[in-house]
């Protein structure tokens, strides 16, 4: 009894600071994702920003999970995972300011750009995950240390 | 200037802490098979996202002023909603051979998060007037 009370306290613990570090990475997220749109703003219509965001969120995912996972050559700990992958990279991409700038578009009359940006943001996601997997792949064959 | 960093580190904080739990949850009760976690998360975002859009258009509004969009919608709806996961998730089931979920996963998220967000921004525009 008091056997399973002790690892259930240290369960909590341990989630609480999963939660930590995902809060922390969120924070570093959150803030990189604002300074790149504030630098990135080109004042054109197209949300350039957004889509550099998204992308290169999906490409340091991609290549991270990889390089870190169970044939990955770089040893991460799961807090560590978790401060990347859930926190920082999932701070730093969104999918809610995606969702309303290609509604801005629609609403404004500018049906084709909205289109152009859904077809290049989703293009633009899923090769640059697919390509940082393939990176960290090709890095995790490589012969050394 | 300092304020509105603050704005986006607390709600960064709870987005990224609200996904993390709504996440957890899903996986533990649904399973893993398909990334429903990633879906609701999004799809959720961008109601909130439709809502807090139509009532800035309103200069009135809270959220109209600067630091309430920062907390909310950069800081908040930024962190909770990803791009990442649903990027990663989606090259998984491809890798795994599950190519009809795959794409699944991506017609079905861009086609619900833009219902979502045309929702809430109407609902939104509809209750303002």
């Amino acid at each position: 009894m008091l056997r399973k009370s002790n690892s259930t306290t240290a369960d909590r613990w341990n989630t609480g600071i999963l939660y930590v570090y995902v809060a922390s990475g969120a924070v570093v997220g959150g803030l990189a994702r604002f300074l790149v749109s504030v630098a990135l703003q080109t004042g054109t219509e197209f949300p350039w920003a957004t889509l550099f965001i998204n992308a290169t969120g999906s490409f340091i995912i991609g290549f991270y999970a990889t390089l870190t996972g169970p044939e990955g050559r770089l040893f991460a700990s799961a807090r560590q995972r978790q401060f990347v992958m859930t926190g920082f990279c999932g701070g730093y991409t969104t999918f809610s300011t995606f969702s309303l700038e290609t509604f801005k578009l629609f609403h404004s009359g500018m049906k084709q750009t909205a289109l152009v940006y859904i077809i290049a943001s989703t293009i633009a996601w899923l090769v640059s995950v697919w390509l940082g997997h393939t990176i960290a792949s090709r890095l995790n064959r490589l012969k050394g240390s | 200037m300092l304020s509105g960093f603050v704005c986006i580190v607390i709600g960064s904080v709870l987005g990224g802490c609200a996904r993390y739990f709504i996440s957890g949850v899903v996986a533990r009760n649904v399973g893993e098979t398909f990334p429903w976690g990633t879906m609701i998360i999004n799809v959720s975002g961008a109601f909130l996202i439709g809502i807090l859009g139509a009532l800035a258009t309103d200069q009135s509004s809270l959220m109209a002023s600067t630091n309430p969009w920062l907390f909310a919608v950069t800081g908040f709806l930024g962190c909770y909603t990803t791009v990442s996961s649903f990027s990663l998730q989606t090259l998984s089931l491809a890798r795994d051979g599950e190519t009809g979920r795959a794409v699944s996963n991506v017609l079905l998220s861009l086609v619900l998060c833009l219902s979502a967000v045309t929702c809430g921004f109407s609902l939104s525009e509809w209750l303002l007037t």
